[in-house]
């Protein structure tokens, strides 16, 4: 191999090498990171939605054909600065469960639980978008969110 | 050591022809499709379906027939044509009727079962969706029929040439063309393995509950090195023609042939990239795909790197001065000879750049969270197998076909616009479906009908008109330039034969092609691949199956494109009294 050749594979090595750095710091220093397997089993039959603390929330969200079960239909209001935990899973097929404009990015699983947290520091009303493909009425499938 | 153009009649010529033409056929309903669902999602079209065909359904086809029936056709039918031509022996024909009855077998069936509403689970069939038995069996089918070849003809052709030829080395586009199969081969064991036990079973109805994650993770470490199986046929017509329809030389034989074993190795054990957002997988092993992600990133620089030289070299064969010069020297549109073909082949890089780095975010684990099953996702896959991927593998079947008819290629102004409109339209796309998943908009929603619809309130959303709008005409500036293929692509093979039928690729010379030990001896690397792979996915796998899953979940069939429930448990029949 010649040394342009050589030069260039360093530099792309290089390059990938800080993408990933990155990543990991974004991922445990600033705290934004994926969901994981949970340390316990919790196995969620219904939505619920509970506040557990002052601004702190708890919503177990079930997925089903083309909605979603959040305890109080597909609606769950709650005061701005809240911090919401949100575990998701799936009564029938494979839904999606996607905060518009939040980083919770999740899927919902039948038989598996998913989980993320929140913080609404802005008013106002948030989608949630089923994005996985779950049958004729998939488009239709929505949530909300209100902050107020 | 130059391979000469090897005449062809009868049986071979027959076999390796259709397997170009039965796809493309397919794939016109593949691409009309394509049409109907940009209208679709820019809210033109607010209907459930077209000509009796569903949205979803055709969604389904759309995925099915472009990303595996086309795809997986050529690969067969091209490296049948390179091993023919690179090693000059005959093909095993009995071989290769079995594999030509599977593949066209195993399509006719799942066909029937996806046109039929039998199978609208979409190209990624996850479970428990359940799709018509026909769907799976055919799926399989068209998988072994296309491993055959590799094993029963390939192989042993290569080892035949190894011993006529001790001293030589492997032709590159040989090397590229078992690395791929290779990969092929190790892919389909985990797909085969929860079709063969989870899926075909609940569809026959023997099996009424399964593990929805382990299918799921089996189904995404064949997923993402389907993608490298789509890609090596191109990088191996990157690396061996291009440099000579540019009117030059490969750069270096090493470094392709590196890159060609880097993808061997890298490209299974990241198929958690696929499952960022999926509870039930500890963040740390999706990580560890991650970092392994953009290690296959690397063969692709070095790709770049390498093409890029080897275009600038043939540049300045061309007589161009400076340091950019060389850019403007390049056979962008020349009908001399086979030269046309170089204008699929930059169109498919330009498209490629733009599937790169979009790539990149995708595999960038929490980057992921912003762009996830999102349009952005739609965006990125049309430059990468709907760019590069589907460019290069038109353009070689329109070469191929008027080699085997013994033809000149027909309406060759067609032939040489189509690429250029196909790329024009895919970056109008790409850009549009990019900044539409960064709005959220979603993946495979029939947008027209609730999104993009004034009286559904509750969905509603105006501030994404703009860019799915743009993104249809994306759309319908590349099916514009797939129209100007067809037309010379049916005019090539219905235009009367003035030549012996034959193939004859355009293979260029090295540059550097000093001998490199690291990448002749093929045995470390398969053992490293396979220790990375058992390394990858020993624990994830463990994982799905015990501590992430809590419940099985019953399936649901797809009958007349709806999703039925299970039905509920029968009671016992009552004893005698």
């Amino acid at each position: 191999m010649d040394r342009f050749e050589k030069r260039a594979m360093a530099l792309a090595l290089s390059l990938v090498l800080m993408f990933f750095g990155l990543v990991v710091y974004a991922a445990k220093g600033l705290q934004a990171d994926l969901p994981t397997c949970l340390p316990y089993k919790r196995e969620i039959q219904r939505g619920n939605f509970t506040e557990v603390g002052p601004k702190r929330y708890q919503v177990d969200a079930v997925a089903f054909m083309w909605s979603f079960d959040m305890g109080q239909g597909n609606t769950v209001t709650v005061p701005r600065g809240a911090v919401v935990d949100f575990y998701v899973t799936s009564r029938d097929v494979m839904h999606g469960y996607h905060i518009d404009k939040t980083l919770a990015n999740l899927m919902a699983i039948p038989g598996a639980v998913t989980y993320a947290r929140v913080k609404f520091d802005k008013a106002g009303e948030y989608q949630i978008l089923c994005h996985e493909y779950c049958g004729l009425g998939h488009q239709n499938m929505v949530g909300r969110i209100i902050v107020e | 050591m130059q391979a000469q153009a090897i005449q062809l009649k009868g049986a071979t010529r027959f076999i390796i022809l259709s397997e170009l033409i039965i796809p493309f056929i397919l794939l016109i309903l593949g691409v009309l499709l394509g049409l109907f669902q940009v209208l679709a999602r820019a809210g033109i079209l607010k209907t459930d379906g077209i000509l009796g065909i569903n949205y979803y359904q055709g969604l389904t086809l759309h995925g099915v027939i472009n990303a595996i029936v086309f795809t997986t056709f050529f690969a067969v039918a091209f490296g049948n044509a390179i091993m023919l031509h690179q090693l000059q022996r005959p093909l095993k024909m009995g071989v290769q009727w079995a594999s030509w009855l599977l593949m066209v077998g195993g399509t006719l069936m799942a066909a029937w079962a996806m046109l039929t509403g039998r199978a609208t689970v979409l190209y990624t069939f996850y479970l428990p969706m359940v799709a018509h038995w026909t769907f799976y069996l055919g799926a399989t089918l068209l998988l072994i029929g296309s491993i055959l070849p590799y094993f029963l003809d390939w192989i042993p052709n290569t080892l035949a040439w190894r011993r006529e030829n001790p001293n030589a080395k492997l032709p590159l586009a040989v090397l590229g063309n078992l690395v791929n199969f290779t990969l092929w081969f190790l892919i389909i064991l985990p797909l085969a393995t929860t079709v063969l036990f989870q899926m075909l079973p609940m569809s026959l109805g023997w099996l009424q509950e399964t593990n929805v994650l382990v299918s799921r993770t089996l189904f995404w470490f064949f997923g993402h090195a389907l993608v490298y199986f789509w890609l090596l046929p191109s990088y191996i017509m990157l690396y061996t023609m291009l440099p000579k329809l540019a009117g030059g030389k490969l750069y270096s034989d090493p470094a392709a042939r590196l890159a060609f074993l880097l993808f061997l190795l890298f490209s299974i054990p990241v198929g958690l990239h696929h499952q960022y957002t999926e509870g039930g997988l500890s963040s740390g092993w999706k990580l560890w795909h991650a970092f392994l992600t953009f290690m296959v990133a690397m063969p692709s620089f070095i790709t770049a790197f390498t093409v890029a030289a080897s275009l600038e070299h043939a540049g300045r064969n061309n007589g161009a001065q400076g340091l950019f010069g060389w850019m403007s020297k390049l056979p962008y549109w020349s009908k001399e000879g086979d030269r046309w073909l170089f204008a699929y082949f930059i169109s498919g890089l330009i498209l490629f750049l733009f599937g790169g780095i979009t790539g990149i975010v995708n595999a960038s684990y929490n980057m992921n969270l912003v762009v996830h099953n999102t349009a952005w996702i739609v965006g990125h896959f049309h430059t990468t197998v709907g760019g590069l991927v589907t460019l290069s593998f038109l353009g070689m079947t329109l070469f191929l076909i008027a080699k085997l008819r013994g033809v000149e290629v027909k309406a060759k102004s067609l032939a040489l616009a189509a690429p250029y409109l196909w790329m024009v339209g895919f970056v109008i796309f790409e850009i549009a479906l990019s900044v539409a998943g960064l709005q959220g908009v979603p993946r495979r929603t029939n947008l027209g009908l609730s999104y993009l619809n004034p009286v559904m309130p509750d969905h509603y959303r105006p501030d994404w008109l703009f860019w799915s709008h743009v993104g249809a005409l994306g759309g319908m500036v590349a099916v514009l330039g797939f129209i100007f293929f067809t037309v010379s692509l049916v005019g090539t093979l219905f235009a009367k034969p003035v030549k012996q039928p034959e193939i004859d690729f355009p293979i260029a010379e090295a540059i550097h092609d000093q001998p490199t030990p690291l990448v002749v001896n093929l045995r470390p690397w398969v053992t490293a691949t396979l220790l990375l792979i058992a390394i990858s996915y020993t624990y994830p796998l463990y994982e799905s199956m015990t501590r992430g899953i809590i419940a099985n979940a019953p399936g649901y069939r797809s009958e007349g494109n709806s999703l039925q429930p299970p039905q509920p448990p029968q009671e016992q029949t009552r004893l005698p009294e």
